[in-house]
């Protein structure tokens, strides 16, 4: 597990894209969602 | 007129494309989950490390499809944007509408795991190459847009001034495709083309490519959504 999280010095570059990616997708979705929901 | 162009116009009216959108969205939403699995597994499972950038190059998943995507998510605005000032269809312009933020959030991805992948690897977050220049315009032309329309009030005028803006635009995206062929830059060329074969091993490829078809199906369904929403806030 830690080597998956350290990836060989590169966990923060790799996981830093990934988070941050992942996270705003979703943000977008919940966002959309909020708007769907308005009346 | 034929059949099928009937068809064709029938959903171009807002009203018979709103259910139409819905269904759609919810395939390409369970499409781009599966794909994303998939993707993942192959990226961080299947494939190995690379000999020369080590575990870094993992970040090729999400930064190459979502570079793609920002570059084509902004040629499909321009389109309906362009078919919306040739045929007054409400429908593009709202579809132009619907693309533009989740064109910007792929732009900003890219340039943000980019970024995260030149550090380890250039040494730099940040450099003003032609290619990381030429993304980072696309990213304020999204804006741009969004703001313009955003700005007026009359939503006829606010679509026709968007759409002027995203065609003029639209001469960057051939520009980020071929600024690592036309000047020295730091990016590295592209690593799958039309015209190649392909730089990279084949189980890489197939992550990327998974990857991909997962953002594409993740936009659509996105945009089917957006769409749906403007429809009904502007009916």
């Amino acid at each position: 597990m830690n080597d998956l999280l350290y990836l060989n010095g590169y966990g923060f570059y790799v996981w830093g894209s990934y988070l941050v990616t992942f996270a705003l997708l979703a943000i977008e979705l919940v966002v959309l969602r909020k708007r769907t929901q308005r009346k | 007129m034929t059949t099928q162009s009937i068809k064709w116009f029938w959903f171009s009216s807002p009203a018979t494309f709103y259910p139409l959108a819905g269904t759609i969205a919810w395939i390409a939403g369970v499409l781009a989950v599966a794909l994303t699995v998939a993707g993942l597994y192959v990226g961080f499972v299947v494939a190995p490390t690379d000999a020369t950038q080590g575990e870094a190059y993992r970040i090729i998943y999400i930064h190459v499809p979502a570079a793609w995507m920002s570059m084509f998510l902004y040629v499909v605005m321009a389109f309906w944007s362009a078919v919306g000032l040739a045929m007054n269809a409400r429908l593009s312009f709202i579809m132009a509408r619907a693309i533009a933020p989740t064109g910007a959030l792929f732009t900003f991805i890219a340039l943000w795991t980019g970024s995260l992948w030149g550090r380890p690897t250039w040494g730099a977050y940040w450099v003003w190459d032609a290619r990381l220049t030429s993304e980072l315009i696309l990213l304020f032309l999204y804006f741009g847009f969004m703001a313009l329309q955003a700005s007026i009030d009359e939503r006829r005028r606010s679509d026709r001034a968007g759409a002027l803006l995203a065609l003029v635009g639209v001469v960057n995206v051939p520009i980020i495709y071929y600024s690592v062929q036309w000047w020295n830059t730091l990016h590295q060329g592209a690593s799958v083309s039309l015209t190649k074969a392909p730089s990279m091993a084949k189980v890489m490829l197939l992550g990327m490519l998974l990857m991909a078809l997962a953002f594409w199906m993740y936009s659509i369904a996105v945009i089917m959504i957006r769409a749906r929403c403007e429809i009904r806030e502007n009916q």
